[in-house]
């Protein structure tokens, strides 16, 4: 614990989030940060994909071929995931820019609304690309 | 005395002055932001179209103007917003004499990730 000289007075401790109940909103925010991350790292794949495709057919075709694999599969879905609940957690943030829907109701509807867009697109996006790879 | 400034009492008497780019960082992650919106919309919607392509039929939507401009912009603002992001990840985690070098090395890397994809589109577009 920290001493409390006389310069220094007792603040309050901000709270420990491995003590804290999780919330929508704490969860959201902390998701938020991770997928920025993670589609950091997922714009990587991005540019190797490019580079890939002006080194010509060859290495085109090893990182199709790797991205068609079942892991590379299993990974796209994460990153198409990850990717609309940073795009619908991005525009609630845009949102909230503007001062509107700080009302803890509003709070809980615009954060369950992210989680649920975020699932019927990811869905969405995987049934168009199983419809047009057939 | 002046009270239109926006700085503390205490930044007003060290008398340092502003660094002058405070709010430009949290401006410009919401300006990028918001180019990403139609961005990666017409970018998701693009590789979808594009599933299971052959190399040629990927060329030559590559070699379409739109998708060009298109693609070089979501570049530029992706990896922008990246290093605004990942700045902040930064500076919110690594507290040691590291910060500042791994602030660099974020931006170095976002920057080098940017115009390598930059120059692959123009490669494919040009028909190397």
């Amino acid at each position: 614990m920290a001493s409390s000289s006389p310069s220094e007075p007792q603040r309050p401790l901000s709270p420990n989030i491995q003590l804290y109940r999780p919330q929508l909103t704490s969860v959201l925010s902390i998701l938020n940060r991770l997928t920025g991350i993670l589609l950091s790292i997922a714009a990587i794949a991005l540019v190797i994909w490019l580079l890939a495709a002006a080194a010509g057919p060859q290495a085109y075709a090893i990182v199709q071929a790797a991205l068609a694999s079942w892991t590379g599969q299993v990974i796209l879905f994460g990153c198409t995931f990850a990717f609309f609940l940073h795009f619908f957690g991005g525009i609630r943030h845009l949102v909230w820019d503007t001062v509107h829907g700080f009302e803890l109701r509003t709070i809980y509807m615009s954060g369950w609304a992210v989680v649920a867009a975020s699932i019927v697109m990811t869905a969405v996006a995987w049934i168009a690309s199983v419809y047009i790879g057939r | 005395m002046e009270r239109d400034d926006m700085r503390t009492p205490l930044a007003r008497a060290i008398g340092l002055g502003s660094a002058k780019d405070g709010v430009h960082h949290w401006r410009m992650q919401r300006v990028s932001a918001i180019a990403l919106v139609p961005l990666t919309v017409w970018f998701i919607a693009a590789i979808i179209a594009q599933t299971e392509a052959e190399y040629t039929a990927f060329v030559a939507w590559m070699r379409n103007p739109i998708t060009d401009i298109l693609m070089g912009l979501l570049l530029i603002a992706l990896f922008y917003h990246a290093a605004l992001g990942l700045q902040v990840v930064v500076e919110d985690y690594v507290h040691s004499g590291a910060k500042f070098a791994a602030v660099i090395a974020v931006r170095l890397a976002c920057f080098t990730l940017g115009a390598a994809g930059i120059l692959a589109t123009l490669r494919i577009a040009a028909g190397s």
